[in-house]
């Protein structure tokens, strides 16, 4: 079986953070993005920090878990911050191995993105890990269902994110069905020249493809039996609350832009 | 009351016709099942009955209401559920519950009664623990269940299985069917089930064969099982306790008539 990477990677609980509106969410997330760009002096960066590691205490999530969703972009920061360093000459020159030098202001800048994009990282991850991805898709329809008179389909898109995400499992398990179908016929997916290979799993991809294809269509049918004929006049099961602390959370997040925009004058 | 009066249908224009000249009126409350093999036109007759397809001639009619009628239908499409052939490829919703919901919320229901509802309908499905699990944790005949909970939350009077048992293993065909047949006699939900196997048409009241488009014959299953070279001739495979009592009848070991059950079979040797 090919291992099931975690999507969405959801993690119930019931912290304040799990509890609020994903619309809050959503918002709050955005708005603190802007403020990881606002924060350019070490002290505005500290208070973010510090604000990210207060909303990972809150949320109840383990660390080690947070720094799990970091790995992926391990080596992209890296590199970047190799990049920053060795190619940006500002300040003191500070050490010269071979044709390399490296500068007082590179270093300052490396450490700078590299905790920046660490920050956003973990606060994208927050949001994830603390909203189910139903309740995220129901937010997301209804911040933006005001668009609707200017023919933004919100209904349609938050309902294909949602198939979508139900659909991974089962895709899945079918390529993993194929594939073990294409090795007992001689396929060989993990050596060979790369040729080959690509040949080879071009013979899992396609009839992925056509099975994918003739799920949709049955999947459609199922949908019109059961009297489902696009977004007008429906309800939602699921309803959505905003709740003071939503408006809390919104604020407390507001504050902390207040208190970094106030540092740039400090 | 379902009534299909003269019904021709083609996939396109200089395509063959897949059934042709069809009449069936089936009762309220009625279990029946219509049966036969691969390309008799037997789903094509089961989507003509909730106007997931349009008759070309003759018309469709459900309690009054016609499938003709563009605004008709979608009144129609709540009375008679339908439950297909692949179990995930009708599960719509990341959970049970959302599941269940996403038929009452086509609907328009009042979200403060869906509670209830979808309760009440895992209920009778006997899925009430999974309500929270994810499809892809369930085996095809719970999603077979879960399935036909979504129609019964909807309320309907009939309820068409369209092959709903074929990708099933026999334990779930089992679950599936005894459901169904308690559906049908104590809320009185009239069952229309397509099939190809014989054996699951037992509970049925009445059973129509198709064949190459139309109904070559029709009867209670008591009628129908005393012919089973005609059943064999339409390519259906006879229920084993059926054809062991005529191979038996045949060789003159045990009288006239038939058994559906291995237990008949058993109770005529010897009697």
């Amino acid at each position: 079986m090919i291992p099931l990477i975690p999507i969405g990677q959801y993690m119930a609980g019931s912290s304040y953070l799990h509890r609020r509106d994903p619309r809050a969410k959503f918002i709050g997330t955005v708005i603190f993005l802007f403020l990881v760009f606002l924060a350019n002096t070490p002290l505005a960066l500290g208070i973010v920090a510090g604000a990210v590691l207060l909303g990972i205490l809150v949320s109840g999530i383990p660390i080690s878990y947070i720094f799990r969703s970091l790995k992926p972009v391990l080596w992209l920061l890296i590199l970047t911050a190799f990049i920053q360093v060795l190619t940006l000459k500002k300040g003191e020159l500070l050490l010269t191995i071979g044709p390399l030098s490296i500068y007082e202001g590179g270093v300052k800048e490396g450490v700078f993105i590299t905790v920046r994009v660490t920050l956003l990282m973990i606060s994208a991850s927050l949001l994830t890990l603390t909203t189910s991805p139903i309740r995220l898709t129901d937010g997301l329809e209804n911040l933006f269902s005001p668009l609707k008179p200017f023919r933004f389909p919100a209904h349609e898109i938050a309902l294909m994110i949602s198939i979508s995400l139900r659909f991974i499992p089962t895709l899945w398990e079918e390529a993993d069905r194929i594939k073990k179908a294409q090795m007992s016929r001689g396929a060989n997916f993990s050596t060979g020249p790369l040729q080959k290979r690509l040949n080879h799993i071009l013979s899992l991809i396609v009839p992925l493809f056509v099975q994918s294809f003739k799920r949709a269509e049955e999947m459609a049918l199922a949908m019109e039996a059961r009297g489902y004929r696009g977004g007008e006049g429906r309800t939602r099961y699921r309803r959505l609350e905003w709740r003071l602390g939503d408006t809390l959370f919104l604020v407390i997040i507001l504050l902390i832009g207040g208190i970094i925009l106030a540092t740039r004058y400090l | 009351m379902i009534k299909v009066s003269n019904v021709t249908f083609h996939y396109g224009k200089d395509r063959p016709a897949v059934l042709k000249d069809i009449d069936v009126t089936i009762n309220r409350g009625q279990y029946v099942s219509i049966i036969g093999h691969n390309g008799s036109g037997k789903s094509t007759l089961a989507r003509l009955l909730n106007g997931l397809l349009l008759p070309e001639e003759g018309t469709v009619e459900i309690q009054g209401l016609s499938t003709a009628n563009e605004e008709e239908i979608w009144k129609i499409r709540h009375k008679v559920g339908m439950v297909f052939q692949n179990p995930d490829n009708q599960f719509v919703a990341p959970t049970v519950e959302d599941d269940l919901a996403f038929g009452l919320e086509n609907l328009g229901v009042d979200p403060e009664k869906m509670e209830g509802r979808i309760r009440d309908a895992l209920e009778r499905v006997d899925m009430l623990p999974y309500r929270h699990t994810e499809p892809s944790r369930l085996s095809g005949g719970q999603k077979q269940r879960v399935a036909i909970g979504g129609m019964l939350a909807l309320h309907p009077e009939v309820l068409v299985l369209d092959e709903a048992t074929a990708m099933l293993d026999p334990k779930g065909r089992r679950d599936v069917l005894d459901i169904v047949k308690r559906m049908n006699e104590e809320e009185g939900i009239t069952i229309i089930q397509i099939t190809h196997y014989l054996e699951e048409t037992l509970n049925s009241h009445y059973i129509y064969v198709m064949d190459q488009g139309q109904i070559v014959k029709e009867g209670t299953p008591t009628q129908l099982y005393q012919n089973p070279d005609l059943l064999r001739k339409l390519g259906l495979d006879v229920p084993f306790a059926v054809d062991l009592h005529f191979r038996l009848q045949n060789k003159g070991l045990v009288g006239e008539g038939f058994s559906l059950t291995s237990e008949g079979v058993i109770s005529a040797l010897w009697t």
